[in-house]
């Protein structure tokens, strides 16, 4: 029973980082603004994080109140990611350049902007930014009596401030945008750029919000990421913002779709990790490293589930396309 | 009148990307004097000069540049057509591995390893288009997936082939294939004395293959029938479709194209006899490579010979910098020229309307509206 405690709780972490930047990257292409700077943008975001919480850390207002110096961070995170995907905002939107262009220079950008101020700051070849320990909420922390628990073991064998924020941030998002005059201006502004600017609405400043958001999200989702990771911020989030533009395409451009499409990649990443434990998954005696097998298998899963349902699948009509008030 | 316009647009985009490079490099001067003032100059002059400095290290370009050339074609050529190939990596990654078996555990020479890389690429690449044509499944997404599926693939048949190890050959490590050197001499690239004559041990006829491979792809966009067909389903799916030709094929054919270069990159790189393949859980960057080599070639095969040569030509004044500066520096430099490039685009467009302007002007005084207006139109 423990164990499935353990594979559940792994499977949120990892889902949350995937789910912030789903998230993140929807906003971008309702707006009509393909979003390939995702990895970048997580990688600004957790470098510029991982560079507040070691600096609270040392300072000691990190240890004294460890979720308040966790809550700046994450806004540090977003902030960061905000001012990164303005660059492909600029890019795309009032350049009107090539979207793809932008945000392949960005991904570009980011790891190698990271390994040298991480060098410069902490000195030559050290390139690991260590996450202090007191970011985790404890079980003893949070007051909980039990802590031998099937339920204190699954909320809190991985718990981060990220992950309820994740939550809201969700809840958020689908309320944007669903239930907002934002959020139908940004969705309007994806499919039809045209008609929304003959209505009056500043398809321009649309997409920068969508950008914007994207970049908020995807700051946050890599500071998500780097405290899943476990082994401290190392210049690079391990190709989960391509990831999350999968997921995303996977949830087909809707929030709830992104939220069960993250937790079903991360459950099957996780599964891979505790083959070993779990006596009912067939082991591959005769195959030499076998767990290649299982580290394929979300991908392959992914793959499955997007040909069955890829007739459903509808992006964005006009996601990719600069916006042109002569165009009809 | 037509003539020079025509010269005069070619020039321009090669002005505007010389343009970029410029201010790219400036502003990697610019970092460098943040970073570490009192050793910029050096750094700078590292970057700008290295490559020249002795035979062996223009070697080194050379041999760098090969495979940059193929994943760049990987992508261009895709680009050209309508997709984005990100999945050169997968391909890549397939191809050298294909190529590799054929090496140390067929014995096979190299010229078959070269076909069984192209072979291993196209199939790989294949998967997206059939993915899209048939299913509809964005070519972005399936890439992604299938670069990762492919290096644990190549993971798990090099672990289960125990030939291939480097351990089966005499050497240590379990984790890297066999060093072709000890494992079969006839599936190493022929150097030609090359290597004698540049001092470099890595160089052989990889560049050659690369850039006669880069003036096909040219011909065949440029003046075939069936390079039209592509890049007009890359222009506009339905219209194409409306025009007779078979959208989902042609994206299947780019695709396959496509996975072939960058598998024949693959090819080039691994039989080299330099380099052994390392096995891991982490993409190899050499295709993602593709993606800026491509962006600043515009896509254009003979622009792609250039701009690899050029990117591997600043990487290897890069190493030179190291210790003083991480070599990520040039990564930004890239970068940053890519992002710039994205200007230069604005740039060409402002001239050429202000230049269209002008020719019609010029034409309507002249009595010649008619001609004026089909340019535009065929221009715009």
């Amino acid at each position: 029973m423990m164990i499935l405690a353990d594979i559940l709780s792994a499977t949120v972490l990892f889902a949350v980082p995937l789910l912030l930047v789903a998230l993140g990257g929807m906003f971008s292409e309702r707006s009509g603004v393909i979003n390939i700077a995702l990895e970048g943008i997580m990688i600004v975001g957790a470098l510029m994080s991982c560079l507040a919480l070691s600096f609270m850390d040392q300072s000691g207002f990190g240890p004294a109140n460890p979720q308040w110096a966790m809550l700046l961070a994450i806004l540090v995170a977003g902030a960061a990611g905000m001012v990164y995907s303005l660059l492909l905002a600029f890019a795309s939107i009032h350049l009107k350049a090539d979207q793809t262009i932008g945000g392949t220079a960005l991904n570009m950008l980011a790891p190698a902007f990271a390994v040298v101020l991480t060098w410069s700051i902490q000195g030559q070849g050290n390139t690991t930014i260590f996450i202090p320990t007191w970011t985790r909420i404890t079980a003893q922390a949070a007051g909980a009596a039990d802590t031998g628990s099937f339920l204190v073991r699954l909320v809190f064998k991985s718990l981060y401030l990220t992950t309820p924020i994740a939550l809201v941030l969700l809840l958020l998002s689908a309320l944007i945008l669903y239930r907002t005059r934002l959020g139908l201006r940004l969705r309007s502004c994806g499919e039809h750029p045209q008609a929304a600017g003959s209505v009056g609405i500043n398809v321009y400043r649309m997409r920068y919000i969508g950008v914007v958001f994207s970049g908020f999200l995807g700051g946050i989702g890599g500071l998500a990421f780097t405290v899943a990771a476990g082994s401290g911020f190392q210049s690079t989030v391990a190709g989960y913002g391509f990831l999350a533009l999968a997921v995303m395409i996977f949830g087909n451009w809707k929030p709830l779709n992104i939220f069960l499409a993250s937790l079903l990649f991360a459950f099957f990443k996780i599964l891979g990790s505790y083959s070993g434990s779990l006596p009912f998954l067939p082991q591959f005696k005769g195959v030499a490293s076998s767990e290649y097998i299982y580290l394929m298998l979300p991908y392959v899963v992914t793959m499955i589930v997007l040909i069955l349902s890829s007739k459903k699948s509808r992006a964005p009509k006009a996601e990719g396309i600069p916006y042109d008030k002569g165009r009809r | 009148m037509k003539k020079p316009r025509r010269l005069f647009k070619g020039t321009e985009s090669l002005l505007a990307s010389l343009a970029s490079i410029l201010a790219g490099l400036l502003f990697g001067f610019v970092l460098l004097l943040i970073f570490n003032p009192a050793k910029a100059g050096d750094g700078f002059l590292n970057i700008l000069l290295t490559g020249v400095r002795s035979t062996a290290r223009l070697g080194k370009v050379f041999y760098t540049a090969a495979p940059l050339v193929m994943t760049g074609l990987a992508v261009g050529f895709a680009f050209k057509t309508g997709l984005f190939n990100i999945g050169a990596t997968g391909q890549f990654t397939v191809g050298g591995t294909l190529a590799l078996f054929g090496a140390i555990a067929w014995q096979l020479p190299w010229y078959l390893c070269l076909l069984l890389a192209i072979l291993g690429g196209a199939v790989w690449g294949s998967i997206p288009g059939l993915c899209k044509a048939l299913f509809n499944v964005n070519e972005v997404i399936t890439s992604i997936m299938f670069n990762w599926i492919a290096l644990f693939t190549v993971n798990l048949a090099i672990n289960n082939t125990t030939v291939m190890l480097a351990s089966s050959w005499g050497d240590v490590s379990r984790e890297r294939t066999a060093s072709l050197a000890k494992a079969n001499l006839d599936a190493i690239l022929p150097k030609l004395g090359l290597d004698k004559l540049m001092r470099y041990n890595g160089m052989n006829i990889a560049i050659f293959i690369a850039v006669l491979v880069a003036l096909v792809m040219w011909f065949v966009l440029q003046r075939t029938t069936f390079g039209y067909e592509l890049k007009a389903v890359g222009a506009n799916r339905h219209a194409s479709r409306y025009a007779g030709i078979s959208d989902g094929r042609s994206i299947i054919q780019s695709m396959i194209i496509a996975g072939a270069l960058a598998g024949l990159g693959g090819g080039l790189y691994y039989l080299s006899g330099t380099v052994q393949f390392t096995l891991g859980k982490e993409l190899v960057a050499m295709g993602f490579n593709g993606i800026p080599v491509a962006l600043l070639g515009a896509s254009h095969p003979i622009g792609i010979i250039f701009s690899a040569l050029f990117i591997s030509y600043i990487q290897v004044g890069g190493d030179a910098m190291q210790p003083e500066f991480a070599r990520e520096m040039i990564d930004i430099i890239i970068a940053s020229i890519i992002y710039l490039s994205a200007f230069s685009l604005l740039m060409r467009e402002l001239i050429r309307r202000a230049k269209l302007k002008r020719g019609m002007a010029q034409e309507e005084a002249t009595v010649k509206g008619a001609d004026g207006a089909g340019e535009g139109g065929a221009t715009a």
